[in-house]
């Protein structure tokens, strides 16, 4: 069937509003102004070169790097067995939405909850009490993905492997572990991505000791209005759209993510 | 042996559950307690076992307005970023082009870049000194207040929920068959006839839960609120968390917290019921 000219025009003006705050970002990035105008007066690098001296942006991040790491590994050392319980049958399919249950709440909700919990326990604004705010989210990401990539390999295979003799831990690390890798590195990016994003819970969470880069670009656009946030969102996205990339080179992302949808 | 399979089941379980326990369940439990607290005149907390909290609330005439102009705003938002997307699902439906992955990519791409940065592009583009504004002053208009108000809020989040409503529409679009569409064509209804009578009733379900989908994220939605209504737009999800972190009347926040979850429910109640309606 053919696309009528209305619906082209129209779904024309959707993806252009849909595009427009991104596309202007990517601009004002190189704008040389000390305001968010557009068009810029002329281009320059300087909001870059700010953003390279910014202590305060760059302890942020690499307080970011570490804490996403960290959340990542733990959420796959949980999910993991979680997903390969509910994937083999051992474990009723409702453990997957048990376990998904926070991302129906608002995160504003759980940061909340979160911040009454931790306050008294002088968790605020350090490693362990962030990376369990985050463990929340991104967990349920790793559970859903990985179930979804572990029912897709064959069982019979494992029972081949037993047959010629090999042990059940044998054929787990020979079998289960290499047909699981692309699951496993496609949920642990996700994971990644989602905690490197989180700012809601962990606005609350965070203090002038310890604060992540998504709550220090926040807060800087809550009292400056200049290009510095554009610049730092630009660089993520040039890191993201790389590292996506290379990760669908490798394991095929829109298959493994595709199946989940 | 299926015994024992289960208890393995349930211990692969076990760390999952745990943390669900510390820090979901177990917080969620402490906020719900802490709702029951009071706020004394002094703004210190006392530990009661009361409702006065949301007694409180309740006959402030503020958290009925602001109530009513979350609901609102949602509303609106949810209904234009329907209109929005919904020629865009059409046509990555339809088209056989072969750039129709690409684009149904770049229609939930905005989901990987962070609604801080997004914000930031839509004060470029609606601020006084914005392209929209120094286009009006060029053909002589005047600067209009795009930001820091209602239609900047508007704006803002009717974009950040679009990728959501796409991705809600593509999984339902399935029901839509071509040959149905065909079929009104041979016998003779013209284009407008025929996406009102046929295409348009067989993606109404899809339309639905895009809808609600759309409208429950805007209700929980911050960001886009704070930011751009930068300090004069009170929704539900502003107020939480002033009272959180700016007025530390925990009790409040908590309680209007719980309000929040209550509303929320309702509608995802609402929803399931009007759902299976459908379905019977």
């Amino acid at each position: 069937m053919k696309v009528g000219w209305i619906t082209r025009l129209l779904a024309t003006l959707g993806y252009g509003f849909l595009l427009a705050p991104i596309i202007l970002v990517c601009i004002i990035s190189v704008s040389a102004d000390n305001y968010l105008g557009f068009p810029p007066s002329s281009l320059s690098l300087r909001w870059f070169v700010a953003l390279s001296q910014n202590s305060e942006m760059l302890s942020a991040a690499r307080t970011s790097l570490l804490l996403s790491a960290t959340v990542t590994l733990i959420a796959l050392a949980v999910g993991l067995p979680a997903a390969l319980a509910v994937a083999r049958g051992w474990a009723p399919p409702v453990v997957g939405l048990l376990l998904s249950a926070p991302l129906l709440l608002p995160s504003l909700v759980i940061g909340l909850a979160l911040l009454i919990v931790l306050q008294p326990l002088a968790l605020l604004a350090t490693l362990p009490g962030l990376a369990l705010a985050h463990l929340v989210v991104v967990m349920p990401f790793v559970v859903r993905i990985m179930t979804t990539s572990l029912a897709g390999l064959p069982p019979d295979l494992d029972d081949a492997a037993a047959t010629l003799g090999a042990s059940p831990w044998r054929s787990f690390w020979r079998i289960t572990v290499p047909l699981a890798l692309p699951g496993v590195i496609a949920s642990a990016t996700l994971a990644f991505l989602v905690s490197f994003d989180e700012v809601v819970i962990s606005l609350f969470l965070v203090g002038p000791r310890l604060t992540t880069l998504s709550v220090a670009m926040f807060r800087y656009t809550e009292r400056h209005a200049d290009p510095l946030v554009a610049a730092v969102a630009v660089t993520l996205v040039a890191i993201t759209v790389v590292v996506v990339l290379s990760v669908d080179r490798l394991v095929g992302f829109s298959r493994t993510i595709g199946r989940v949808s | 042996m299926v015994r024992r399979v289960k208890r393995t089941g349930w211990l692969l379980c076990m760390p999952g559950f745990v943390v669900l326990a510390v820090a979901f369940v177990w917080p969620m439990i402490i906020l719900a307690r802490m709702s029951l607290n009071e706020t004394a005149d002094t703004g210190a907390m006392v530990e009661t076992f009361s409702l006065a909290t949301y007694r409180k609330l309740a006959e402030d005439s503020f958290t009925w307005q602001m109530t009513a102009d979350s609901l609102l705003l949602s509303a609106t938002c949810a209904t234009f970023a329907l209109l929005l997307a919904y020629p865009m699902a059409l046509l990555l439906f339809r088209s056989t082009s072969r750039f129709r992955h690409l684009l149904a990519i770049v229609a939930v791409a905005p989901l990987l870049v962070s609604g801080t940065a997004r914000v930031i592009g839509w004060l470029a583009i609606l601020g006084d000194r914005g392209m929209i504004n120094n286009i009006l002053r060029f053909v002589g208009l005047g600067v209009q207040p795009l930001i820091n108000n209602w239609t900047g809020v508007r704006i803002g989040l009717t974009e950040s929920v679009m990728p959501y409503a796409m991705l809600a529409l593509l999984g339902g679009f399935g029901r839509l068959d071509r040959l149905l569409e065909e079929a009104a064509a041979t016998l003779g209804a013209g284009p407008m006839r025929r996406f009102w009578r046929v295409t348009f009733p067989l993606t109404l379900p899809a339309v639905t839960a895009a809808w609600l989908l759309a409208f429950v994220l805007t209700v929980s939605a911050f960001i886009t609120p704070h930011l751009m209504g930068g300090g004069r737009v009170f929704v539900l999800a502003t107020e939480i968390f002033d009272a959180a972190s700016v007025t530390l009347d925990w009790p409040a926040a908590a309680a209007l917290s719980i309000y929040a979850l209550v509303l929320l429910m309702l509608l995802l109640g609402a929803q399931a019921t009007l759902l299976r309606k459908r379905r019977t």
